[in-house]
């Protein structure tokens, strides 16, 4: 496999001498799966297991339970509460192990957790939150008899009413391990390095103030084992990022906060954020609570002021202003390949062709529906087209233009699942860029509260001293480590189903997929 | 700089406990009394204050229902006792269309004035009924129809209601044609009647007072003049008839003197509908008449052959307040009724001259926006200001029944600033949907459906060439 980091010494030609000073040893950080538990001491469980009085300790339900629900700690008189967590509910009814039939004094009792209709949301249900942290957790995917309805979200349309088409009967030559899920990101024939990363996918933006440092660190450590990337957002480059800058993309966004010279030189990718899924057609805002003085210092502006970003970019307004600001970052970095990020107006198709004409190596589809920080309601719902459609539209008019060859399609903004991104990549796009799921591994409920105050109650979208505290850099880069783990697993059995070698494969196949309200194809 | 559309305004906090969407959080048997739920995992710290409330009981609890729902106390407590679930008093707020989170979002802006913020992405449906199978449009680079660089301070949202001139006749270089009196309003919001299910007393002067501070119109039932409370008060209201565009009951007459104060009136649909428009104006020459016409199975055709009508100035079409057509079996969502009228008035060459207004359904600011893409000039609502005084729309406002949000005690400071707030928020959300689209004025939005995206139609250009033909339902 092609490596897309250029050696130290050629580094030495193509970075300036005052980067190349402030350049530090890069980290490896090893492609491990171990088990990363939740750090709350009550995992939400979709099944509850209650004991009553009635127990008389006989063990009978320790004895038969294959998950470890039931546990007598030695030395204990009584059992611990039963972790339910580990319960896989109605679908052990049906066995031989079913605790609650079999205890002799009838004491256990099993109930639908009350709380799984309190937890997640049209687009990201209970289940699907549940089985992430399952596979942040495991590196795996979540037992069958879980019973996780993970693939799909409840929205409705997109995503949600695609299926695809399995052969009845799969090709059965296709060993896993031979299966490619590699992405090229330089597709162009400029002197560029020819970047490659393991998965058809990085992380999202998100910026230091928006999210921790811990949180920024954990995802980025991750992207390092997994040989892909993760970014930096607007806010600016923590020192604590050198040392994974060959796995970083920096972001010039209209704000230009934290934007410098050595910031774009240290970098393989440069993204240029034209806008976004969260807020299409606004700019940023980093609400006046979070911008601490850590932050502020970071974006270089005053501590407690909200932080506005303009929209669009006003020095761009046309094809050839684009082509002026992409050369600029070529200019300033001339090993960086550039990513241009837009969000999904109705012409998005030319936008996209319009970008490639100026020379981007990256067009990154930002969806309407996407989005990880604070963003105002009316522009979440209702501003740019869901991410499902723009990616066929712009794939098909790149065909057209006889320019798909050339460009890499990134799609973005309400990618959740492995299954999302194989049908964001059948649909056209050649990889996806997820955030969301990277935060719900590390224990995002969506409670929204990211915005206010000091910010995320859960640790992961805050800059609060105190809040902060609540994640440890290895577990959150484990927590993504596995679930990247788990997605990859999944997409490869995908691709095997299929009897596909490469990922590559899967690009543009509409035909291997079906639309639940739609027939006669 | 010249002087800005700015509503100026301050906090108005709720009167009644808030119902939070997560109000229940329930201790189960057993609690250990470590306090972890109250010293640490509580960020919001609910739960200090929820033990600060059990000993010294005063007044309802409402402390839970501030909970956001973040889960943090349920999965640290020491002996997994708590248990969060959906509010169900939450859940019984409103209607399937006026659903409980546009009613804790109206709350919200009419207590802030602020335009309604949150994080982790959108959370709801792909797509959905009436105006939520529909997106606006955005513009980043490359778009030569967007209106310059300019700041938001530079969008316009002024509407003009009145027939306007389809050309202009000159002797040399003057003009020689007569310009029609037009009503300029400084948002395509009119402020209509509210029906008696949902009305209390007192409340046609509230919303007078808003109309008249945000300056705005709004629609007030001739029955009801002089308003309730005003009779004593001599010429108190007299400052506000300029934002009073009263709806003319044939059987309540206004006073004439006090109608040359109004600039608008409404009159109901008739046979003769350009008699009474002659007639008001032979009383009042600069007033501009609105016809009221109900949005039943015969509404569309009426307002297309009212607009015909060389003395029809304005047409203020009226759907139920679900935004459906009134009466009728499958009824037609108020956008499609409203695309339906103003293409046909185009083809008719029509359009220019008369104004429509539309109401019914108008819930959200982003339903103003996507109406006047649809093809209407500005839109009316009134459930919004009702809700805006923490209504919950139980639509039992009858005389005898106690309003469970006591609001014929709200006093005057409280519901014309809640009113004001929340037209001030949706002033600003029409903003950001402006910018985003790249629009500097919203007359230019009327009718410009390529600045929105429809549900329907991106299914079938899409994802229709891709799967087949759509399932019939």
């Amino acid at each position: 496999m092609e490596s897309f980091s250029v050696q130290e010494k050629e580094l030495e030609d193509l970075l300036p001498e005052n980067t190349m000073k402030t350049r530090v040893p890069q980290v490896k950080v090893e492609r491990i799966i171990k088990p990363a538990p939740t750090r709350y001491r009550n995992e939400i469980a979709k099944y509850i297991i209650f004991r009553n009085d009635d127990c008389v300790r006989c063990g009978k339900c320790a004895e038969v339970c294959p998950y470890g629900v039931h546990v007598l700690k030695p030395g204990y008189k009584y059992f611990a509460m039963p972790k339910s967590d580990k319960c896989v509910g109605a679908s052990c009814e049906k066995t031989d192990h079913f605790c609650v039939s079999l205890c002799p004094k009838g004491a256990l009792r099993m109930v639908e957790n009350p709380m799984m209709k309190a937890l997640g949301d049209a687009r990201w249900p209970a289940d699907m939150i549940l089985a992430t942290w399952k596979m942040a957790e495991t590196g795996d995917l979540p037992p069958e008899e879980y019973e996780f309805d993970y693939q799909c979200g409840n929205s409705g349309g997109g995503f949600d009413r695609l299926r695809f088409k399995f052969p009845e009967n799969p090709p059965n030559d296709v060993d896993e391990d031979e299966i490619d899920t590699s992405l090229l990101l330089n597709r162009r024939d400029d002197d560029r390095p020819r970047v490659r990363i393991d998965v058809p996918w990085y992380g999202g933006g998100m910026s230091f103030g928006s999210v921790s440092n811990v949180t920024q660190l954990s995802k980025v450590r991750a992207a390092t084992a997994w040989n892909t990337f993760s970014c930096s957002g607007e806010g600016g480059y923590m020192e604590r990022l050198k040392p994974y800058d060959d796995h970083m993309i920096t972001q010039v966004a209209t704000g230009l906060f934290g934007v410098r010279e050595d910031t774009i030189q240290r970098v393989p990718i440069v993204e240029f954020k034209y806008a976004q899924g969260a807020k299409p057609g606004l700019g940023g805002h980093l609400l006046g609570d979070k911008n601490t003085p850590a932050v502020a210092r970071m974006r270089e502006a005053v501590v407690g002021i909200p932080l506005f970003s303009p929209f669009p970019f006003h020095s761009v307004y046309s094809i050839e202003d684009h082509f002026k600001h992409l050369e600029w970052i070529k200019h300033v970095n001339r090993r960086a390949l550039v990513s241009t990020k837009v969000s999904t107006p109705t012409d998005v198709d030319m936008v996209a062709v319009g970008s490639y004409f100026a020379g981007t190596h990256i067009v990154h589809l930002d969806g309407g529906y996407g989005g990880t920080g604070a963003a105002p309601d009316i522009a979440k719902k209702n501003i740019a087209m869901p991410i499902e459609y723009a990616i066929a539209r712009v794939h098909k008019f790149l065909v057209a233009e006889g320019a798909r060859d050339k460009v890499v399609l990134i799609a973005s903004g309400g990618v959740r699942t492995s299954h999302d991104i194989a049908k964001a990549i059948a649909l056209g796009a050649d990889g996806v860029v997820v955030g969301t799921a990277e935060l719900v591994a590390l224990g995002c409920v969506r409670c929204t509260r990211c915005e206010s105050g000091r910010g995320c109650p859960r640790g992961i979208a805050t800059t609060d001293p105190g809040l902060i505290t609540q994640i440890d850099v290895e577990w959150g880069t484990q927590r993504i480590i596995n679930l990247y783990n788990a997605w990859r697993k999944e997409l490869v059995g995908i691709l095997k189903r299929f009897g596909m070698r490469s990922v590559t494969e899967l690009v543009g196949r509409t035909d291997l997929l079906i639309h639940l309200d739609f027939e006669g194809k | 700089m010249p002087d800005k559309y700015h509503i100026h305004t301050t906090p108005v906090p709720p009167r009644l406990p808030r119902i939070g969407k997560y109000g229940v959080v329930d201790w189960r048997e057993d609690c250990a009394g470590c306090h972890n739920c109250v010293k640490k995992a509580c960020v919001y710290d609910r739960h200090r204050q929820e033990l600060e409330y059990i000993r010294n009981i005063k007044e309802f609890n409402s402390l839970f229902f501030d909970c956001m729902g973040c889960f943090s106390c349920v999965q640290n407590c020491t002996k997994n006792l708590l248990c969060l679930t959906i509010n169900s008093e939450y859940e019984r707020l409103g209607n399937s269309y006026w659903n409980p989170d546009i009613i804790q979002s109206t709350w919200m802006q009419s207590e802030t004035a602020a335009v309604p913020v949150s994080g982790a992405g959108y959370r709801g449906k792909f797509a959905g009924h009436g105006f939520d199978s529909m997106w606006t449009d955005m513009s980043e680079i490359v778009r030569p129809t967007r209106d310059g660089i300019h700041g938001r301070e530079y969008i316009s949202t002024s509407v003009d209601v009145g027939r306007k001139l389809s050309y202009l006749e000159l002797r040399g270089k003057d003009p020689v044609s007569t310009f029609p009196k037009v009503v300029s309003i400084q948002m395509p919001l009119i402020i209509d009647m509210n029906p008696p299910e949902f009305t209390f007393p007192r409340l046609e002067r509230f919303i007078v007072e808003t109309a008249s501070i945000t300056d705005l119109v709004a629609i007030i039932d001739s029955r009801k003049w002089p308003l309730a409370g005003e009779e004593n008060q001599g010429r108190a209201m007299e400052k506000h008839l300029p934002h009073i565009a009263f709806h003319l009951h044939p059987d309540a007459p206004v006073p004439h003197d006090v109608l040359k104060k109004t600039r608008l009136a409404e009159i109901p649909d008739s046979h003769s509908v350009e008699d009474h428009i002659k007639e008001l104006k032979d009383i009042h020459p600069g007033i501009v008449i609105l016809i009221r016409v109900d949005l039943d199975s015969k509404g569309v055709q009426r307002a297309i052959e009212l607009a015909d009508m060389d003395e029809v100035e304005a047409i203020h079409v009226v759907a139920d307040f679900n935004g459906n057509e009134i009466g009728v079996e499958n009824p037609r969502f108020i956008k499609d009724m409203i695309r339906e009228i103003h293409s046909t008035i185009i083809k008719g060459g029509k359009r220019d001259e008369v104004t429509i207004i539309a109401g019914g359904g108008i819930a959200l600011p982003e339903h103003m926006a996507k109406a006047v893409i649809c093809g209407a000039d500005l839109v009316s609502t009134y459930l919004p200001l009702m809700i805006s005084l923490e209504c919950r729309l139980c639509a039992e406002c009858h005389p005898g029944t106690r309003c469970p949000a006591d609001l014929d005690r709200v006093d005057h400071k409280y519901a014309v600033g809640r009113m004001r707030n929340l037209i001030a928020a949706w002033h600003l959300q029409l903003i950001e949907v402006m910018g985003a689209m790249g629009m500097r004025e919203v007359r230019r939005l009327r009718g410009d459906v390529g600045r929105a995206m429809f549900y329907e139609e991106l299914e079938e250009e899409i994802f229709g060439e891709l799967f087949g033909s759509r399932k019939r339902a």
